[in-house]
């Protein structure tokens, strides 16, 4: 079996009606896996939104993923951020923990050490704000599981190459 | 550019003008009314009604596909555009660039489960290059010769234009496809300069080198087609098509060793299985051609040109890929070999060549040729051939037995001639794609070669032939059986002849009769020239029901699972050989 690898896409696209469905096709349609996807417009004056894929695959497989990608007509560029070099990767999540007495004390504690933020409150509940890499995510709530985890909410990653230069 | 404004279907008409269409294909409906009120003023365009909208699609195909040109469909929302799916997906897979202008039901009814109403830029979503809903009829002409752009550039393919009803009533200023550009789509035409040389250097220390031929070279055009004559020929190497690829490479040239794949030659796939460079141009390494992957060309390095990125490295590794249009690539490649010269190893070459010659002294597409009272599918398509060659015909096949003999027996010296469903196996392909292409070509001789079953699968259209006069000549093959499924169950699961003979066949000589076609019927190998020759001379619609021996099958044959070198070479080899577990899975 060829090594798996984990890859983080980002694809400049014009912001046009069916253009997600199109690259949310392209992955069902050829049986690609899809990790994360984000999307959101960042270039209003151009009319282009950025779409993070995070996905999974042979090294082929990679290829191929990027090249049908590329060769969609709304699609203006492709770039492998893994390939790259250097790139920072984010995600964050809301994270809602129920619970009173010791375990309530215990996750706000735990939420500082991981810098967490408290955006509401009640006296038996707490939702968090999270960001950070997707592991980071991972690992807080898997400790907030014990302690009353009622329910998350997650973004997806989005990621960026360090550095001066431009996509 | 008038800057009057102008009605949505006065728009489309305009715009279809400006951008050289003569022909539509389409089939009215509520929605596109105001379009066909438009086409009725005017008369810069032609419209052809077919009978059912997957008939103008093929239609427009075959048109398409016999001049290079862009076809054109228009069609009506929900059924209209449904029915013309298959048609499309037809187009994707064989990259004919067509587009197809559906209607669609007024802009605030969409979602509203109207009357003919469906979501066609969902469905065809995944079965087009691109496709675009219309919303605002500012953006009208603008998307509409952006349909055009996008459908003949690069890897050419389907478009759909989707026109909600009340776009065509509202009014905007036309522009111009002159004032239009698309605003990211651009296609790598030239290659790298370094990679060219690359694949020279290759070429010129190849020992047994193979050109395999695609459609991707039709599609690039006769002159694309004449420089990939020459390369072949200064490197003196031999030279395999696809089924999409015939007529690239002319079939009488001593280079040519036929058909590659499924059912293709024996020296063709031999040739893949033992050269040492494979230069690979416009094709696609579909499963057809490489039979098993794993046991493909295990000792070539290739050479892959196509102007589509993403059928690079797609199903087989490649040593050195040469992105962009086939003729632009062709030209720099003999531009570095006319400084390399081409080869310089005439010994090895030699040796090559002794070897392709023993392979086909093998004679892999010989059949029985003893019996006097049965007509063999192959004959009839000698004959066939023998008979209308000087007659530069243009051929359309439908899908299964007939199709594969056909690839085979009939040879073709230029592009644009041979039209056929490669990639999606389109049964029923044949008789509309014949619309298109006596549209086209007024005055040629067009044949399709069918099977009884495919052919009936869009027979309506005998009645646009009728009405529009077409001399179209269909010639059926007719074995009473869908005699490529037949066969495989043969082959695959112990002759259980499951639902494969057609116990209910029309009589065709007066179907034909029904249409206001002639129509004749043979059953022994001695009327089959007479018939063909009456075929040819009759200057209406011709239905030529060849009967055929029942229980032939299409040879050579890789079956699925097997390498190039595990051929099947006749029946003889059926019994030996039996199909691999993994094999039987595949389709």
């Amino acid at each position: 079996m060829p090594d798996i690898e984990r890859h983080t896409i980002a694809v400049l696209v014009a912001n046009e009606p069916g253009v997600l469905a199109r690259v949310i096709g392209l992955f069902s349609g050829r049986g690609y896996n899809i990790e994360s996807l984000t999307v959101a417009e960042v270039d209003r004056t151009n009319n282009l939104s950025r779409i993070t894929v995070v996905t999974s695959g042979t090294r082929m497989i990679i290829e191929q993923i990027k090249a049908q990608l590329s060769r969609l007509v709304p699609v203006h560029k492709v770039h492998d951020l893994t390939d790259e070099g250097p790139s920072v990767e984010r995600e964050m999540a809301l994270i809602k923990v129920a619970g009173k007495g010791e375990a309530r004390i215990e996750c706000l504690r735990l939420a500082d050490i991981f810098r967490a933020r408290v955006v509401d409150s009640t006296t038996e509940s707490f939702v968090f704000e999270m960001t950070g890499s997707s592991e980071k995510l991972n690992a807080f709530i898997a400790l907030m599981e014990p302690l009353g985890l009622v329910e998350v909410s997650r973004t997806g990653t989005v990621a960026i190459a360090r550095g001066p230069g431009r996509f | 550019m008038s800057a009057e404004p102008v009605c949505g279907a006065d728009i489309v008409i305009k715009a279809l003008v400006d951008q050289g269409v003569d022909v539509v294909f389409g089939y009215p409906g509520g929605a596109v009314l105001p379009i066909y009120d438009s086409l009725f003023k005017q008369n810069a365009l032609r419209h052809i009604l077919v009978r059912q909208e997957g008939g103008a699609v093929h239609a427009a195909e075959g048109y398409a596909r016999s001049t290079g040109r862009v076809g054109v469909v228009l069609v009506t929302s929900g059924p209209g555009a449904t029915n013309a799916v298959t048609g499309l997906t037809d187009a994707l897979m064989d990259s004919v660039p067509i587009v197809c202008l559906t209607g669609q039901v007024p802009t605030h009814l969409i979602g509203n489960d109207a009357f003919q109403e469906a979501d066609t830029t969902g469905i065809t979503r995944p079965c087009t290059k691109h496709n675009y809903l219309v919303k605002d009829v500012n953006d009208l002409a603008r998307t509409l010769h952006e349909a055009f752009y996008v459908a003949k550039s690069g890897r050419p393919g389907p478009v759909v234009v989707d026109l909600p009803k009340d776009i065509l009533f509202a009014t905007a200023t036309y522009r111009a496809p002159e004032q239009v550009q698309h605003k990211s789509y651009r296609p790598q035409i030239h290659p790298e300069p370094a990679r060219v040389a690359e694949a020279a250097a290759l070429i010129a220390a190849a020992k047994r080198p193979l050109f395999y031929g695609g459609g991707g070279l039709i599609n690039s055009g006769p002159e694309a087609c004449a420089r990939f004559v020459e390369l072949v020929r200064t490197v003196d190497a031999p030279c395999t098509l696809t089924l999409m690829g015939l007529g690239a490479f002319p079939a009488s040239d001593p280079h040519f060793v036929g058909m590659v794949g499924m059912h293709g030659t024996y020296e063709a796939n031999m040739a893949m299985h033992d050269c040492d460079l494979m230069i690979a141009v416009g094709s696609r390494f579909d499963d057809r051609v490489t039979g098993r992957i794993n046991a493909f060309s295990p000792g070539s390095k290739k050479i892959h040109i196509d102007i589509d990125p993403s059928s690079i490295n797609k199903n087989v590794r490649i040593d050195v890929p040469l992105l962009g249009d086939c003729g632009a690539v062709l030209e720099a490649l003999l531009a570095a070999l006319r400084k390399s010269g081409p080869h310089a190893d005439g010994k090895a070459r030699n040796a090559w060549w002794r070897q392709i010659d023993a392979w086909r002294a093998r004679d892999c597409l010989r059949y029985d040729r003893s019996r006097k009272d049965l007509i063999k599918p192959q004959y009839a398509l000698e004959r066939l051939y023998a008979l209308t060659r000087d007659r530069d015909p243009y051929i359309t096949t439908e899908v299964g037995q007939h199709q594969m003999w056909a690839a085979q027996f009939l040879k073709f010296e230029k592009p644009f001639h041979w039209m056929t469903s490669g990639g999606l196996g389109t049964m029923g392909y044949g008789l509309p794609a014949a619309v298109g292409v006596q549209i086209a070509h007024p005055d040629a001789l067009v044949i399709d070669v069918a099977g009884e079953a495919s052919i009936l699968m869009n027979i309506q259209e005998m009645s646009t032939i009728a009405q529009y006069r077409l001399p179209v000549k269909a010639f059926i093959l007719n074995n009473q059986y869908m005699g490529m499924v037949r066969q495989w169950q043969e082959l695959l699961h112990g002759g259980r002849y499951s639902e494969s003979y057609t116990a209910a066949l029309p009589d065709f000589v007066k179907l034909a009769d029904a249409f206001g076609a002639v129509g004749r019927r043979v059953e022994r190998p001695d009327e089959v020239d007479d018939a063909i020759r009456e075929m040819i001379e009759t200057p209406r619609a011709v239905v030529l029901d060849v009967a055929v021996d029942q229980a032939e099958n299409c040879f050579p044959m890789i079956p699925s699972g097997a390498a190039h070198n595990e051929m099947l070479l006749g029946p003889e080899d059926e019994a030996t050989q039996p199909v691999s577990e993994e094999g039987m899975v595949l389709v």
